[in-house]
């Protein structure tokens, strides 16, 4: 989509290249593209519409500079608003002293009960004692739910399947934490509509009851346009302290996370970023930027591929591969490192421009013959593949139970990649000039 | 009753949408007008391009007079989003006599699959007929003990497993058990999942698989639940999971609350997948059958 966009808005100014500064009415073009892109992502179009003024006047008058096109500059430009808009810089809760309670808040089936589990885990990793409470006494099983993700977990659970009145539940809760050593008290309520006015008001006497330090709403990445009108209602009702963005391991370009942060000024603390508990993050604006325009959430494979590489061994790798004297062994030991990262598909997802590179699914159970097929290999073979002949590819075939097929598809496509690496090595210098044209 | 039900689903909807409507389509029409009018129709999510589309079409369609009479207007658009929406095929697929209907309700997380599932059941049992439920979602925490909740209180049979269970080893138990006791309908809950997510759309086709060999003409439906507040998203949502699974229809819940749902506009006139139902509450009886006439019509009655 960045792509797309920036090709769209490099089209748009094909002709301005020399004109020297952007005016009102050679950026008109590039304003409807954005506007359609911030829209395509979910931006509620009264803040898309607010922001597109806020890019047109930075980006009048300014010149155009001779290293990036015009489509780059405004993109740019945009990117940088959008960042400045969300706050700039991370801002997680920080929890303090020997008590603290996390209110959570939001519709049904954006995420509480989970989220709740995984704030608990993330703050304990932080050495508090968590404690969870369950106040969602209106879906079946609700508190159950909770007590399952605290037993995972192995973090204690309040709950009271009898009584009626959470208030009197949280009362209750609180008084069992003060006799313990819980140092952070998280409460699940359930999931209601902004528009339902006893349930609000409920939250408002749990609210007055609990006195928490911080009521964050769970808001689902994938919202449209509505984000905004039920946020504001639980805003204006509960004096919100952030929100926590939801189910963004999906492809939902997030666009709510900017309508949220323009419309109630409520920061956005932290991500969720995949069913297992450990799958949760603080939030970045930087990153959210690139992904409500498409531009990919390289940032965040870049950390995670540092998490899981060994410097080392990721040095000595690209040495081999400026020489191009790249070999089987070190294909093999970069497709264990590659599986490290989890499955490809999400590794995919991160990098930008791939949600358009259909068919590029790849099958993890192709993976595993690939290692089988180069584990079936001498070490000769594996650093000297040009000697694998057909009785050889034979032999490999039969001790990793593929096919001779098999063992061609992977010799090709391995060759293809040395030839491509070679390709990159001389093209980086070029790269490196461009700076900001990486991204694409 | 029904119209009252949606009308009422729908009336924060339809006093945002209508009265700005009126206080446009008063005043001629101009170009400025017309942008408002794109406003308007993006915020119930039906996406740019079918904004794009219905725009142009209805202005085709007008005479210049013709668009300065703001009930004309109305109707044109009302109509043209009519013609956009899949009405055929609305009804559920029958299994051939002497088979269990089976039903999957599939969709991401927090969309609403298990309580859709036990309204279904309520609309079945009411009509006398006899259900079959299957805890299909093994994964997450006590969704097997949310499904039990409904089953009691709609007094239906639930088949299950332990948390952590195959899940197609539940729906294997659960079509031997609506064929043995002579089941009209199979309804099968399956866990939330990201369309994103390859591993867990395989588990998906893998229960599927297991339905087709005990009867061969099953599933009969594959309802994908879509939350109304979802936005462009749930187009790649739709899709993808129509290529892992042929989609049958959608169930279009959370409809009680301000989000208009617009997006199965688009998903109608990208993919054709028609919305069979929709949810307007939290009770047991708030799932009814979709009707695009009323739909629009909720949408913007005045």
């Amino acid at each position: 989509m960045f792509e797309s966009l920036s090709e769209k808005l490099n089209s748009v100014f094909k002709n301005l290249r020399g004109y020297g500064r952007l005016s009102e009415k050679n950026i008109k073009d590039a304003l409807r593209e954005i506007k359609l892109a911030l829209l395509e992502a979910d931006v509620n179009y009264i803040v898309v519409k607010e922001f597109v003024e806020a890019v047109k006047e930075k980006a009048v008058g300014s010149k155009v500079l001779d290293s990036i096109t015009p489509g780059q500059q405004i993109v740019k430009i945009v990117h940088d608003e959008i960042v400045r808009l969300m706050g700039g810089t991370p801002y997680p809760v920080e929890l303090k002293g020997k008590k603290n309670r996390i209110m959570l808040v939001g519709l049904q089936g954006s995420g509480k009960t989970t989220s709740a589990a995984k704030l608990a885990s993330y703050f304990r990793k932080k050495g508090f004692s968590p404690f969870m409470v369950a106040l969602d006494i209106q879906r079946p099983a609700a508190m159950d739910q909770l007590a399952f993700l605290g037993k995972q977990i192995d973090v204690p659970v309040y709950l009271d399947k009898k009584e009626k009145k959470v208030v009197k539940i949280a009362e209750q809760a609180m008084e069992k934490a003060r006799q313990t050593e819980v140092s952070l008290e998280l409460f699940d309520t359930a999931g209601r509509l902004h528009i339902d006015d006893a349930l609000m008001d409920e939250l408002i006497s749990l609210k007055n009851t609990i006195k928490p330090d911080e009521i964050l709403f769970v808001a689902d990445s994938m919202t449209g346009q509505d984000a905004v009108n039920s946020i504001k209602v639980f805003h204006d009702k509960l004096s919100l302290t952030g929100v926590i963005l939801t189910k963004i391991d999906g492809d939902a370009r997030g666009g709510a996370a900017l309508s949220i942060k323009s419309t109630t000024g409520c920061p956005i603390r932290f991500v969720g970023i995949g069913e297992k508990i450990n799958d949760f993050d603080v939030f970045y604006p930087e990153r959210m930027a690139s992904r409500v325009l498409g531009m990919g959430d390289i940032v965040s494979l870049v950390e995670k591929a540092q998490e899981q590489f060994d410097e080392k061994q990721a040095k000595e790798l690209q040495k081999k591969i400026k020489k191009n004297d790249l070999n089987l062994v070190d294909f093999l030991a970069q497709l264990r490192q590659l599986r490290k990262l989890g499955p490809l598909e999400n590794i995919l997802s991160m990098l930008p421009g791939a949600g358009n590179m259909k068919g590029l699914a790849v099958d993890e159970k192709e993976l595993i013959h690939i290692e089988a097929i180069i584990q079936s290999m001498t070490t000769r073979e594996r650093v000297n593949p040009q000697l694998i002949d057909l009785s050889r590819k034979r032999r490999i075939a039969r001790g990793s139970g593929t096919s001779v097929q098999d063992v061609n598809k992977l010799l090709k496509n391995f060759f293809t990649m040395k030839k491509m690496m070679k390709k990159l090595v001389s093209q980086t210098n070029t790269m490196q000039r461009m700076g900001g044209k990486l991204w694409r | 009753m029904v119209i009252s039900k949606i009308t009422a689903g729908l009336k924060k909807t339809r006093d945002n949408l209508s009265s700005a409507f009126k206080s446009i389509f008063q005043a001629s029409l101009t170009d400025d007008i017309y942008e408002e009018v794109e406003e308007l129709l993006i915020q119930t999510d039906m996406g740019m391009d079918t904004v794009t589309t219905l725009v142009a079409n209805v202005e085709k369609q007008m005479s210049r007079k013709e668009k300065q009479n703001s009930s004309m207007v109305f109707d044109s658009l009302r109509q043209e989003l009519i013609s956009m929406i899949n009405t055929h095929d609305t009804a559920i697929r029958k299994a051939p006599a002497g088979f269990p209907t089976v039903v999957f309700v599939v969709g991401v997380n927090g969309t609403g699959k298990t309580t859709s599932v036990a309204k279904l059941a309520n609309r079945l049992l009411a009509d006398k007929k006899k259900v079959v439920l299957a805890a299909c979602d093994t994964f997450r925490g006590a969704a097997i003990e949310q499904l039990e909740v409904w089953a009691q209180r709609t007094g239906t049979y639930l088949v299950k497993h332990q948390h952590g269970a195959d899940a197609a080893a539940v729906a294997f138990d659960a079509v031997e058990s609506a064929k043995a006791r002579g089941a009209d309908y199979l309804l099968v809950d399956t866990a939330g999942r990201l369309h994103t997510n390859k591993n867990l759309m395989e588990e998906l086709k893998k229960i599927k698989r297991t339905v087709e060999k005990r009867i061969p003409s099953a599933p009969h439906e594959i309802l994908i639940t879509i939350d109304a507040v979802t936005g462009q998203n749930a187009v790649p949502q739709v899709k993808t999971f129509h290529e892992a699974l042929n989609l049958t229809g959608i169930i279009l819940t959370k409809l009680d609350g301000t989000a208009k749902g617009g997006i199965v506009v688009r998903i109608q006139h990208e993919l054709n997948i028609p919305v069979k139902f929709i949810g307007i509450g939290e009770s047991m009886d708030d799932l009814l059958p979709f009707d695009s006439k009323e739909f629009v019509h909720a949408l913007f009655e005045a």
